[in-house]
């Protein structure tokens, strides 16, 4: 699938003194089997952004094409392009409805009028995806904890089995196993299905171990596309989108200011450490050497 | 003078749809002063939020007791007086945001408390100043952006001037730098006297604290400076929960046999400590 955002505005209540531009002039490309990240600070558009891929809004300028259709036309085409994308918005309780986690994680595959066999054995195998125990299908949602209905509301958009899927902070309020464990069954599912994967995030720490690409928007336009090695260690950027850098980066920016001879382009801990070690070894003097003798 | 919060035995069950009941705290003993900075971690389950629900008698204990500056939570009499001195912010700002534009919304708590309006007046601009809201008193809550609406969620928490607010989540849906402006007001409303209680998924804003407590399977199960509680890394990790990164990071190089000092929980002070 490619994702086509072309020229894009939103503004929202226009015409109004309350008038806010969302997205002004926004375009990029997404193809199929990427795995993006998008982040900017608060009210940079991002939310708007994915609505727009999603079809759920109407562009005050230009469009957003899902393989040359544009996503917000109501027309049956439209509908059936949308119908290929998914969405699990920020708040899970703003999506969910049904009386029953079945019936929730039912809704999508009904509605693709699958027969009664498939129904249960996509609600089946969507509830295992985001690690929900069965037993809980008889449950109301509403009644379900915060990152149990997280899940719930992420297993109703997987059983639609969507070519796109777009997460916007999927891991607010799961503990931090959790979070670990969701984000590597949703790039297991994309690296399996050659789906696209869109993460909404503020944790850059958690997108560095899960996107190849890192796109960051700020006041509504395209601030930065690229790599994410590339994008996430560019701690002037990030500053200046009102990002954190990873916390790998802040560590090893200090060291390379104290005169170290370190790569800053080490996104996780376990690569900082590897880089720490790797470039003392190579000092004659090295610290590490330096405190055993101290030691003895 | 009574501590500020003391529990007692504190035991909840949630009833069960079907019957029956599921046992959240079995059993917690814990006393918190005034003006203490206190972090509550856990994984999902483990009775943080139904712990600090019982603080101003949201829940009531199904055994034990809670007292909060010498009330029992468990006579009705003494809720209203609790709840002025307990305030609560919880994750999602959208489900405590009761008025139409961003000044009424905070003047809410105020009102109810039937203060003067040159009071009200006065506790709603310097609410509103203190989170960085001001210039948005006229808007509707609906038109501010997440972070923003939880920003005003603490705002209403602070008009009423209680001793103690309860932060359930608080930045976890915020951006960094609302996320640092949230944990900032935290950190100076704590030195400015306020009791901080910071349930939190983000082991870096526990390293805020002053003291960290561990939740697990509905018990206390590590009460400490942060600096002791996070030397116990595989520990918490067998329960679901994470290192701050500084302390991960410190912890791999002392395996492979660099000298750090104990104690180091920020990358700044990792930093300082490795040049």
């Amino acid at each position: 699938m490619l994702i086509r955002v072309e020229n894009l505005s939103h503004t929202y209540v226009s015409g109004t003194p309350l008038a806010r531009v969302a997205l002004h002039g926004v375009s990029l490309e997404v193809s199929s089997s990427e795995r993006v990240g998008l982040v900017g600070r608060t009210g940079s558009g991002k939310s708007t952004l994915v609505q727009h891929i999603a079809g759920l809004l109407t562009p005050s300028e230009g469009q957003v094409l899902i393989d040359g259709i544009a996503a917000h036309e109501r027309t049956i085409v439209a509908r059936a392009a949308r119908r290929r994308v998914g969405l699990a918005f920020q708040y899970p309780e703003d999506q969910i409805f049904e009386q029953t986690v079945f019936r929730e994680v039912a809704f999508g595959p009904r509605n693709m009028r699958l027969n009664k066999a498939e129904i249960a054995e996509r609600v089946r195998w969507a509830l295992e995806m985001v690690g929900l125990n069965p037993a809980m299908e008889s449950r109301s949602p509403f009644t379900l904890s915060g990152g149990e209905m997280r899940r719930a509301a992420l297993a109703s958009i997987l059983a639609m089995r969507p070519e796109a899927l777009i997460l916007d902070e999927p891991t607010a309020g799961l503990d931090p196993h959790g979070r670990r464990e969701l984000l590597a069954r949703v790039r297991a599912w994309q690296v399996e299905t050659g789906a696209t994967l869109i993460l909404v995030s503020h944790n850059l720490d958690e997108l560095a171990r899960v996107v190849e690409r890192v796109i960051v928007l700020d006041r509504g336009q395209v601030a930065a596309d690229g790599s994410a090695r590339q994008v996430l260690s560019d701690s002037a950027l990030l500053s200046a989108a009102g990002l954190d850098v990873p916390q790998s980066v802040t560590l090893l920016r200090a060291l390379h200011e104290a005169g170290w001879d370190v790569r800053t382009d080490r996104l996780l801990p376990e690569e900082a450490v590897e880089e720490i070690v790797r470039v003392d070894a190579g000092h004659t003097t090295s610290l590490r050497a330096l405190q055993s003798v101290e030691a003895m | 003078m009574p501590p500020f919060v003391e529990l007692r035995g504190l035991e909840y069950s949630y009833p069960l749809d079907g019957g029956g009941q599921i046992a959240a705290l079995r059993g917690i003993d814990l006393t918190i002063e005034r003006g203490e900075f206190l972090a509550i971690v856990g994984p999902n389950g483990s009775g943080k939020s139904t712990l600090v629900r019982h603080l101003n008698g949201l829940l009531l204990p199904t055994a034990g007791q809670v007292q909060v500056n010498g009330l029992l939570t468990s006579d009705p009499r003494n809720l209203w007086a609790i709840r002025q001195r307990v305030g609560m912010v919880f994750q999602n700002p959208d489900n405590q945001i009761v008025a139409s534009t961003v000044e009424e919304d905070v003047a809410f708590g105020p009102e109810n408390a039937a203060l003067p309006p040159d009071e009200i007046r006065r506790r709603v601009d310097e609410a509103l100043a203190t989170v960085g809201l001001a210039e948005y008193r006229t808007r509707p809550p609906q038109m501010l952006s997440g972070g923003q609406r939880q920003l005003l969620a603490i705002a209403g928490a602070l008009a009423t001037r209680p001793a103690c607010i309860v932060f359930d989540e608080p930045a976890s849906m915020l951006d960094p730098a609302n996320r640092r402006q949230v944990l900032d007001t935290i950190r100076r409303l704590n030195v400015e006297g306020l009791t901080i209680i910071l349930i939190t998924q983000a082991m870096e804003e526990a390293t805020a604290a002053r003291r960290v407590l561990v939740m697990h399977k509905g018990r206390v199960a590590m009460d400490g400076p942060p600096a002791q509680v996070f030397e116990h890394g595989s520990q918490l990790r067998s329960w679901g929960l994470d290192l701050p990164a500084a302390v991960e990071i410190a912890h791999h190089l002392r395996e492979r046999g660099w000298r750090l000092p104990q104690g180091l929980l920020t990358i700044e002070q990792l930093a300082r400590a490795l040049c």
